[in-house]
């Protein structure tokens, strides 16, 4: 195909998708402009009925629970992937996590790096925590809250070495906590079904005041594991990618 | 005119018409962020660029009422993800050497 023909074959399928782009625009409701009443009728029924009033959490871990569970299962399934693509292969090696090169110093981190990352540590665990325990009350939940509380991990490395991180969360110890948190929102999930009611039915007593951090009942519960499953999710995916960094080495190299 | 529509007072009350010129704002901001992270060609800028762009979308969500995505798009877009691609750069990188 020469390039003429090829430009016209480009120019042909732009120019059909600027048109099914532009006549799907056109069929769009107004900017701000929301027809459904599916949103209205959770906006109306979803404090009465839950007593959460992060009523995004209601959706996310009652109403639409069964969705955030296949998607907790996504990143479950990712980590374990990552777990099982990045193992040491075989011609590689791993080699010590302090630097070796004789030739060159390897610059040592900075006073100030680990100043900050100190310094941070404690408020970012005390900040994914109340993420992760308050989706009932505020817009929050155990997704954001286990990332937060993963990125303390981080922090850990950054103010010291590869091998404290390792001693602060042992891959063994990592993988339990992600199975806890998994099969923890799955199993509450399965709770409901000897009651005669349905999967992630929310069996738990939901609390007197709405917006209380006892209210709400299982939505508070499952917050709580998703927490735990994105946050040991996100260690073990950047402990493995460290391990590849630092550690493990090519036959060549 | 502008009392009756302002008539509710609320400790979250703006001027009329602030949050559409913040939007638009921030719409603009997110357009030149996304062309910006696309432009750039080292990778190690273009990931910085990338998380910058993380937290511009982070306050596009929490300027259109959606704080729960604010949430999720801060943590990821803007420290989970750059954390991955340069730790996958540096993995890159050493290999070449």
């Amino acid at each position: 195909m020469t390039p003429g023909q090829r430009r016209w074959v480009f120019g042909l399928a732009v120019a059909g998708l600027a048109a099914f782009y532009l006549w799907g625009l056109s069929g769009l409701p107004g900017f701000g402009d929301y027809p459904g009443p599916y949103g209205f009728a959770i906006l109306h029924l979803a404090v009465q009925q839950t007593n959460a009033t992060g009523v995004v959490s209601a959706v996310n871990f009652d109403y639409r629970g069964f969705d955030t569970v296949g998607e907790e299962f996504i990143l479950f399934a990712a980590a374990a992937g990552i777990s099982v693509v990045l193992r040491r292969l075989r011609g590689e090696r791993e080699r010590s996590a302090i630097d070796e090169a004789a030739d060159r110093d390897v610059p040592p981190t900075s006073g100030a790096v680990r100043m900050v990352a100190l310094l941070f540590t404690g408020p970012v665990v005390v900040v994914g925590w109340w993420l992760a325990s308050h989706a009932q009350t505020n817009p929050s939940g155990g997704f954001q809250g286990g990332v937060i509380l993963a990125t303390a991990f981080v922090l850990v490395y950054l103010a010291g070495e590869f091998m404290v991180l390792r001693r602060f969360s042992p891959v063994a110890l990592t993988d339990a906590v992600e199975a806890v948190g998994a099969g923890g929102f799955a199993a509450i999930g399965v709770a409901a079904v000897p009651m005669g009611r349905a999967y992630l039915y929310d069996f738990l007593p939901l609390g007197q005041t709405p917006g209380a951090v006892s209210s709400s009942g299982t939505i508070a519960l499952i917050s709580f594991f998703v927490g735990l499953e994105v946050g040991a999710a996100f260690v073990l995916i950047v402990g493995e990618m460290l391990d590849q960094t630092l550690l493990i080495r090519g036959r060549d190299a | 005119m502008t009392a009756a529509v302002n008539a509710v007072h609320t400790p979250y009350t703006v001027p009329i018409g602030f949050m559409d010129a913040l939007q638009i704002t921030i719409l603009v901001l997110v357009a030149a962020g996304a062309t910006a992270v696309v432009l750039i060609r080292r990778p190690v800028h273009q990931v910085l660029a990338l998380s910058v762009y993380g937290v511009l979308l982070a306050v596009l969500f929490l300027a259109f009422q959606a704080p729960d995505v604010t949430l999720s798009e801060l943590t990821v877009g803007a420290v989970a993800l750059p954390i991955i691609l340069l730790l996958a750069l540096a993995k890159v990188r050493k290999r070449e050497e």
